[in-house]
């Protein structure tokens, strides 16, 4: 939470004074935070999480001047949320308690899914050999360029693009494998 | 819509904010509704013919202390409640001071006042009318205040209301003090706080859905 905070703080900061990319990043991230809090909330509600999410989106966005650059963004960005959990349910007349929470409730689910795909995804990685391995994480997890890959590796670009092509396949049919067993 | 082009429209257009945007729209509110107010004030009730005179007292001065006081505590408490996820606590306990302050300063007159005398400090001569007259030129300020504060984000409602009614209050008994010619602090301190807790009551007693975004 301490280092999500200090993230999201600063593209906060760089977007009130006018920053639009820094500014989408930010609302893509608490999006992504609020989804998950929603629908963990709604139960499988997913229609009514999505408006929510919308809601809170425009909500924060008009009313952006309210945040306090001195206090947490977090609690800030989890209290209109909550506030807009507890409006829905009124309206829908659903009286439904809801459990007491702070800001870390918007703040920690995803990251738990993101650390399963995290781990699906070295879990296959493991299965290929070290030098696709290794290409292939420089190329799609690190975002490196595929001429900045193969001067790592003391290899051409064309070596680079070959064995990555290759080392996905493998991946692909790797994964189709899985879901066959999985079926 | 999809969530990814509503991001896509807000931030396409996207105008900076200063950190002080709060505090300016609320003082904007709050000084148009004193204006109103003050208007009102002269011409339905009149300003003290004796107001040169009354600012060489001490009477005088309490109660613009007070009110002045009351004013701009109320007002650091209503900003500090449409902030979502801070607390309000301290802000809270401050806009009690010139209240208690008053309360210990009257008591004390009146101990040291002889029974016969004490009811004319407590009552005055307008003291049917005074909380009255307190809540009628506070509806401008009231009015002013809550267009102001429907642009913030106030996350409990009821408690937004009774500040924002409280902050009318004050500025409200600001403004009658320059038509009102009582002096006593007994009186000051039931009267003038009775017609602006009443504001205030008022004021969390609407909130819950004029304040609702």
């Amino acid at each position: 939470l301490i280092a999500e905070e200090a993230e999201l703080r600063a593209l906060m900061l760089a977007g009130l004074a006018g920053d639009a990319a820094a500014y989408r990043a930010l609302l893509s991230l608490l999006g992504i935070h609020l989804r998950a809090y929603f629908r963990r909330r709604l139960g499988h509600d997913a229609a009514d999480a999505e408006d929510l999410v919308q809601e809170s989106l425009m909500a924060m966005h008009a009313r952006r001047a309210t945040y306090d650059a001195s206090q947490p963004l977090t609690a800030w960005v989890h209290a209109i949320a909550r506030y807009k959990l507890i409006d829905h349910l009124r309206r829908r007349k659903l009286r439904r308690t809801l459990p007491l929470d702070d800001a870390a409730a918007v703040f920690s689910g995803d990251d738990a899914e993101a650390a399963s795909a995290r781990h699906d995804i070295d879990r296959l990685l493991a299965a290929l050999p070290p030098k696709p391995r290794a290409l292939i994480e420089a190329v799609k997890i690190e975002g490196l360029s595929m001429a900045e890959a193969g001067a790592r590796n003391a290899m051409s670009e064309t070596a680079v693009k070959v064995s990555v092509h290759r080392g996905l396949k493998a991946l692909a049919a790797k994964i189709r494998g899985e879901d066959r067993a999985d079926g | 819509v999809r969530t990814d082009e509503l991001i896509e429209n807000l931030s396409g257009d996207l105008a900076p904010v200063a950190q002080a945007t709060l505090a300016r729209r609320l003082a904007a509110g709050l000084l148009m509704g004193m204006a109103v107010s003050f208007l009102v004030m002269w011409l339905w009730l009149g300003i003290r013919p004796d107001l040169v005179q009354a600012m060489a007292t001490m009477g005088y001065w309490m109660k613009f202390a007070y009110t002045l006081a009351f004013t701009v505590l109320a007002f650091l408490l209503v900003e500090r409640l449409m902030r979502p996820g801070v607390s309000a606590r301290r802000q809270i306990w401050l806009s009690l001071v010139p209240f208690a302050l008053l309360a210990i300063l009257a008591a004390m007159r009146l101990g040291l006042t002889p029974d016969s005398a004490r009811m004319a400090l407590v009552l005055g001569h307008s003291h049917l009318v005074c909380p009255w007259n307190i809540v009628a030129l506070s509806v401008p300020v009231f009015i002013a205040v809550f267009w102001s504060v429907r642009a913030f984000a106030p996350t409990r409602l009821v408690l937004a209301g009774a500040a924002a009614g409280l902050l009318a209050g004050a500025a409200g008994a600001f403004v009658y003090a320059f038509h009102c010619d009582e002096s006593a602090m007994p009186f000051v301190a039931i009267w003038y706080t009775l017609g602006i807790v009443g504001v205030g009551a008022l004021g969390g007693a609407v909130g819950g859905w004029v304040l609702r975004w």
